[in-house]
């Protein structure tokens, strides 16, 4: 009844495993925000995507139509979103805030007849000698095929935001939408892609949680994922990698909270589950405490409307 | 002369008027608030059979309704009072945390009729009515002692009160009677329905070695789990099979419709009162699920001659010598705990390790 009774292997890879959606939604509401647009309704992309992605792996019994339609979904969901805060100019918090009271009822209506009913299995990769391998195959193959998904993206996405000429119209248009304008860009049709990408992402985070890791339907079972995602992104101080940090930290206070009670050490859980909201903020403090201030602050057009002027 | 017939005249028509509003009676109206979706598989779902067949037994006579997925505290008493003001003569609240707001709205509402599950504030126009789960616990726990290969247990357990207690040492006794090195690993989740943490506690009580899991959750999540890691489980609240073919070994099934039936019977009746109902096997509130073919033929006879015994009540699962966990008596040799202990139970029995939490 220790700590040594925490492998710490399993622990590690049950963590990757379970901070999966929140990585997901995290890392498409950054690169919403990075253009400027504040979107609430994470949550809600996400459950749609969880509850399209279970209808959808279930009727054509393909892992892959699940993730589409999870994506697809989330992407659907957020273009309401879009249309409705950029081109119909309504508030973005405001809307957000609906899009996820919308989303959550719209996804218990569909998954009506879908509650208590099970997939059929998620394949995982095989990959024969490298997942045999003492430890190593542990930490790095073990996992099924969105996991490593998740990560390429994440990779993908520091690199097109700062390696790329669309990443510099994108960060561009986030700091100062106006100027971004008056250079020519297309302010809303790009803030139109980004809000769909952050949808495909939470989707896809929703997606992962109801055909891999729980894996059913029951209504609002992303359980407030969506909210977290949106601290974590302000934790990463929208920085990509730092998003699979914040995302660690979050779903890992919550396994090892579970990990103590089970190996008999007393801790009392509401101090965990606050845990990375404290930290949160104290990286919010040192955030604005930093002298290296313009790299790690929010954009400067974030939630501000954006009227097209000749 | 003139005004005799208007007299007659107007008796008929009263008396067609009368027999016109009889025949077409308002029919009762029950309602149902639940804590999870009626789709959970697990208490909720249960609590909703009940609602079934109690249309299913008065059909016309009476309209029932329900609201799901209501949390407890504030928001379930804007819902009671809605439910009241709509026209409810009778209300069921089917979880704990409904106490107080029932309590609440019943005192402004002194002609609409409640009844709550599993609590323990009772009024005039509250009934409260529970199940002993732990007779159920009692059988399950048997056979998990009977079942474990690492004999390491795990129990998910929701909110550290009397109920979810009492349910933990009825089956840690059980288990321990058949197997002196059981250990139970528990991990309190501090919800009633959430699958993805529920799901998170059961992989990791699999990881910390656990072959047997119970669950005091309304989720199939862990079920599902067990299932896909091939250990054992027991379905909760209700029987689960579908969700775990082979993980499953058997299932305490709350059955509550006989009682909803018979208290809408006594609302109709117009004998309902303030009653406090606390059935088990013996009425068939609580019922064991069919026991799996994994389980060896002996430990199946085992099990169910507890389950009898209990149900004619030569056997109380809490009989004494049972000392608490600090290792003081609790129940000297033979000597039977007697309900309001049970009720307030707040501590754990001798050999269950950790503490619970406040």
């Amino acid at each position: 009844m220790d700590f040594a009774a925490i492998n710490p292997l399993i622990f590690f890879s049950t963590m990757v495993a379970a901070s999966i959606p929140v990585l997901l939604a995290a890392l498409g509401e950054l690169v919403v925000e990075k253009s400027g647009v504040l979107n609430l309704g994470v949550e809600g992309m996400m459950i749609i995507g969880a509850v399209c992605g279970f209808i959808a792996i279930y009727h054509t019994g393909s892992p892959l139509f699940g993730v589409l339609a999870s994506i697809i979904a989330g992407g659907l969901l957020a273009l309401i979103f879009g249309i409705l805060t950029q081109v119909l100019h309504s508030n973005q918090v405001a809307t957000g805030l609906a899009l996820t009271l919308f989303g959550l009822g719209l996804s218990a209506l569909l998954g009506q007849p879908y509650a208590g009913i099970k997939p059929p299995t998620f394949p995982k990769p095989d990959f024969g000698l490298l997942g045999d391998l003492p430890v190593l195959g542990q930490l790095f193959f073990k996992y099924d095929y969105l996991v490593y998904v998740a990560f390429i993206l994440v990779v993908g996405v520091s690199y097109f935001l700062n390696r790329t000429r669309g990443g510099l119209i994108l960060r561009s248009i986030g700091e100062n939408h106006d100027a971004a304008h008056a250079l020519g860009y297309h302010v809303v049709r790009v803030r139109l892609a980004a809000i769909m990408f952050g949808g495909g992402c939470a989707g896809l985070g929703g997606g992962y949680l109801a055909m891999i890791r729980v894996p059913q339907w029951t209504e609002g079972m992303t359980a407030g994922v969506g909210w977290i995602a949106l601290a974590l992104v302000v934790f990463a101080s929208w920085r990509p990698y730092r998003v699979i940090l914040g995302a660690f930290l979050f779903g890992g206070v919550t396994l090892l909270q579970l990990n103590l009670q089970a190996v008999g050490i007393k801790v009392n859980p509401a101090y965990l589950s606050m845990a990375p909201y404290l930290i949160t903020i104290v990286a919010l403090v040192v955030i604005s405490g930093s002298s290296n201030r313009l790299s790690t602050q929010a954009p400067g057009s974030l939630g501000r409307l954006f009227h097209k002027t000749m | 002369m003139t005004r005799n017939i208007l007299q007659k005249v107007f008796a008929i028509l009263a008396s067609i008027f009368l027999t016109f509003s009889l025949a077409h009676a308002e029919p009762a109206k029950v309602g149902f608030i639940y804590v999870g979706p009626v789709g959970d598989f697990g208490w909720t779902y249960e609590h909703d059979q009940g609602r079934l067949a109690v249309e299913e037994a008065f059909g016309d006579k009476v309209e029932t309704s329900y609201v799901e997925n209501v949390p407890e505290g504030a928001d379930a008493e804007r819902v009671l009072t809605q439910m009241a003001l709509a026209g409810n003569d009778l209300i069921f609240t089917t979880s704990f945390g409904y106490m107080d707001p029932t309590i609440n709205v019943a005192a402004k509402f002194p002609d609409v009729k409640f009844e709550h599950a599993t609590g323990y504030k009772r009024a005039d126009n509250v009934s409260i009515y529970s199940a002993r789960f732990y007779e159920g616990r009692a059988v399950i726990g048997h056979i998990a002692g009977k079942m474990t290969k690492t004999n390491q247990i795990g129990y998910i357990a929701s909110f550290p009160i009397p109920e979810v207690i009492r349910g933990i040492n009825s089956a840690y006794i059980h288990a321990k009677k058949v197997n002196p090195d059981v250990e139970f690993k528990i991990v309190w989740v501090f919800t009633w329905f959430d699958p993805a943490k529920e799901a998170d506690a059961a992989q990791t009580l699999i990881e910390q070695g656990v072959d047997v899991i119970m669950q005091h959750t309304d989720s199939t999540a862990p079920m599902t789990i067990a299932e896909e890691k091939g250990i054992f489980a027991f379905g909760q609240a209700s029987d689960m099979m579908e969700f775990g073919p082979t993980a499953r070994l058997s299932s305490i099934i709350d059955n509550w419709a006989p009682y909803y039936v018979a208290r809408t019977q006594a609302l109709l009746d117009g004998t309902w009162e303030s009653v406090d109902v606390w059935d088990g096997i013996s009425t068939g509130m609580v019922e064991i699920g069919e026991f799996s073919d994994r389980i060896p033929e002996d430990v199946r006879a085992e099990a169910q001659a507890m389950a009898d015994a209990i149900s004619d009540g030569s056997y109380h699962p809490f009989t004494g010598p049972i000392n608490r966990q600090d290792g003081s008596a609790w129940l000297g040799d033979g000597e039977i705990a007697d309900d309001g202990t049970l009720l307030g139970m707040n501590f754990y029995v001798e050999g269950l390790s950790g503490s619970i939490p406040n």
